[in-house]
């Protein structure tokens, strides 16, 4: 276990982390020699190294000035600070939520929608693989500006957009899910007389939770690129995207990175949330772990 | 009977709604520039009580379809054009009669749906129409919707202006889809997905790598990596250049991930059939698990066409020089020419469209022996 998954991936993570550390000091050194000769200054190559790694603005942040400045701002700040990367992470994490929770239900409705008429299968089905073929994001700002023209504001502009891109997986997954149930089972049930509503919830609904799961997970990752990409166009003042944003505008790149890893552990604990989620759910309703 | 009379309750309430808005005349408020005249009037109620009828009482399906096809457009359309003038002074009735039409539609998609053509080009020829029919209405509603109510230009554009504004505005469109796609998107796509292609196939001769590498890339793909696009922008510069670097780490780890995956699809037994005509590593790979690999490869091409496209439109809301689909859209939305920023949505949609239906035509031809392929 030990040694088949972790040190592959740790050796992957260190090599990783060793190239950055030499992309830095070349991406850096540049702006440092220019540095060095506007102030008169020679230093010897041991002397450049160190400083390349430890500029205010430089290039490519070295990855210890990165984890300092997430460090910093993470859990040395009030949270309420709005320097504090809990808070923007906090607002993006809203948006994210609610559109998540948007998103997944209308594609719950739309999946019930379509394996129950078969019209709506029909006409539907290719438009909504069609809305992801859509670079959906180029219309973020414009729902924002335009719904900020009419006085909607704040989150619910940016859980629209996270609302769109997270409904698409859960309404293919559960669509899926809820053709699960095999010809047999579904004679099973004609056989007792259900109902299609009894036949819906007793047998196609729990047949589709581990395809709702699976689809969850990609839909709340989604979810967030979407809130993010939401902050971006408007100048937001608070969030993970308008963070980056600040730090493009004003070339403060260590932040800008740290934005970067707040996002990625957001997505993380997002993913992982969904899938304690799906375990527990799993238990819940007598799955035995495989 | 059953299944007719089940199916055409939608040409039952459009009878009702036809009713409801002769009741309830006239069609637009009485300061409307141009009132609809009795005769349009007329027509438009025939026409929408001629499809009910026929949904009604006729039996044959496709000649229920072929006549709910003709009415419900016709009414449509005939509502919409003597909309012109008439902006926001639509009453009631002008929605009545436009749902009545759309429920004539709703019936007509119901029949065609039901019905089992013989021949597979009918067969092929409906499975375009329905999702057609869907499309159409979707833009019907719209047009009637923003026009009738009037609703403000800024905030929801009627689809025949970001029609027009599409054909005026030709030259600078073609400028925007040459600097977006076809310098940053075809570059940044053949760049990232060949080199995640190439990582895959030497983390597969070495298994420490593909253990490593996996988990990471799994982990990368849920990340929003989207948020690289500012950085790229400071060291690559505002030209295309950078956008190409956000697309090409946006498709690299979805093809290695991929990749990999479909590597480990053939199965033991065609591998040790392999083994026992003595063919090496390399031959293996080409003959055997490569095209094996195929149908992930074509997913990972199909999931990076979208990418890429919302990778270079987002890396130029960054700084971009004064071209380019995503700073026309930041731009024109900042001025409030929202019909501009439908237009560069449209072509981004087109592109994205086309795109993906070439990679489906090529994974087709290429993986023909595919079980999904075959009937």
């Amino acid at each position: 276990m030990l040694k088949s998954r972790i040190l592959p991936v740790l050796t992957v993570v260190a090599a990783i982390v060793a190239v950055w550390y030499v992309a830095a000091v070349f991406m850096n050194a540049p702006v440092q020699r220019d540095m060095d000769k506007r102030a008169g200054i020679t230093s010897t190559t041991w002397e450049l190294v160190e400083k390349t790694m430890s500029q205010a603005k430089p290039t490519l942040p070295a990855p210890h000035q990165i984890a300092s400045n997430f460090f910093e701002n993470t859990f040395q700040r009030k949270i309420t600070s709005k320097r504090s990367l809990v808070y923007h992470g906090w607002v993006t994490l809203s948006s994210t939520l609610l559109g998540f929770a948007f998103g997944t239900a209308l594609g719950i409705v739309i999946a019930v929608g379509i394996v129950h008429l078969k019209s709506l299968e029909r006409s539907l089905m290719p438009w909504i693989i069609a809305s992801q073929t859509v670079p959906i994001l180029a219309i973020a700002p414009m729902v924002i500006v335009v719904l900020g023209a009419i006085n909607i504001t704040g989150l619910i502009p940016k859980a629209l957009i996270s609302t769109y891109l997270s409904f698409f997986p859960v309404t293919v997954g559960m669509v899926k899910g809820l053709r699960s149930p095999e010809a047999m089972h579904l004679d099973l049930m004609r056989t007792y007389n259900s109902s299609v509503g009894q036949t819906f919830w007793k047998l196609r609904v729990p047949a589709s939770v581990p395809y709702l799961f699976t689809s969850m997970k990609v839909a709340i990752a989604a979810s967030l690129v979407g809130a993010i990409v939401g902050e971006l166009p408007t100048g937001a003042v608070a969030g993970i995207g308008s963070k980056l944003l600040a730090g493009s505008y004003y070339s403060q790149t260590i932040d800008m990175w740290a934005a970067l890893i707040a996002g990625s552990v957001l997505a993380a604990l997002l993913v992982a949330g969904v899938d304690i989620a799906s375990r527990i759910t799993n238990r819940l309703m007598g799955g035995r772990p495989a | 009977m059953s299944s007719l009379s089940r199916s055409s309750w939608q040409a039952a309430v459009s009878v009702v709604l036809t009713i409801a808005a002769l009741v309830k005349l006239p069609i637009f408020a009485d300061g409307a520039a141009n009132p609809l005249s009795t005769v349009a009037l007329i027509v438009i109620v025939i026409l929408t009580l001629t499809g009910a009828f026929a949904a009604l009482l006729l039996q044959q399906r496709a000649a229920v379809a072929a006549i709910l096809f003709v009415t419900a457009h016709a009414g449509a359309w005939l509502l919409l054009s003597n909309l012109s003038g008439n902006e926001g002074q639509a009453r009631a009735p002008f929605f009545l009669l436009i749902a009545a039409n759309w429920l004539l539609a709703w019936a007509c998609v119901t029949q065609l749906s039901a019905l089992r053509p013989e021949s597979r080009e009918i067969a092929v020829a409906l499975r375009l129409l329905i999702p057609a029919i869907f499309g159409a209405w979707v833009l019907i509603l719209w047009e009637a919707a923003t026009r009738g109510f009037g609703v403000p230009f800024v905030l929801l554009p009627p689809p025949s202006a970001i029609g027009a504004r599409i054909v005026n505005s030709m030259p600078v469109l073609a400028a925007d889809v040459q600097q977006t796609i076809f310098k940053a998107v075809l570059f940044g796509y053949v760049v990232g997905s060949a080199s995640g292609f190439a990582i895959a196939i030497l983390a597969d001769r070495v298994d420490f790598l593909r253990r490593g590498l996996l988990p990471i890339g799994n982990f990368v793909s849920a990340l929003p990596i989207i948020g690289v696009a500012p950085i790229m922008v400071m060291w690559f510069g505002f030209d295309w250049h950078s956008k190409a670097a956000v697309v090409v780490i946006m498709t690299f780890f979805p093809m290695l991930v991929n990749t990999v995956a479909g590597l480990g699809t053939a199965g033991h037994m065609e591998r040790d059939l392999m083994r026992t005509y003595a063919s090496d590593y390399w031959q293996t790979l080409l003959k055997l698990r490569l095209p094996a690999a195929m149908p992930f490869i074509f997913n990972a091409l199909k999931i990076n066409s979208t990418l890429a496209l919302i990778g270079a439109i987002v890396a130029e809301f960054f700084g971009t020089p004064i071209v380019g689909m995503g700073f026309r859209i930041s731009t024109e939305v900042g001025r409030m020419n929202v019909d501009m920023v439908w237009a560069e949505i449209f072509v981004a949609a087109l592109a994205g469209s086309l795109s993906y239906g070439l990679i489906a035509l090529v994974e087709r031809s290429v993986t023909f022996w595919h079980p999904s392929n075959r009937n």
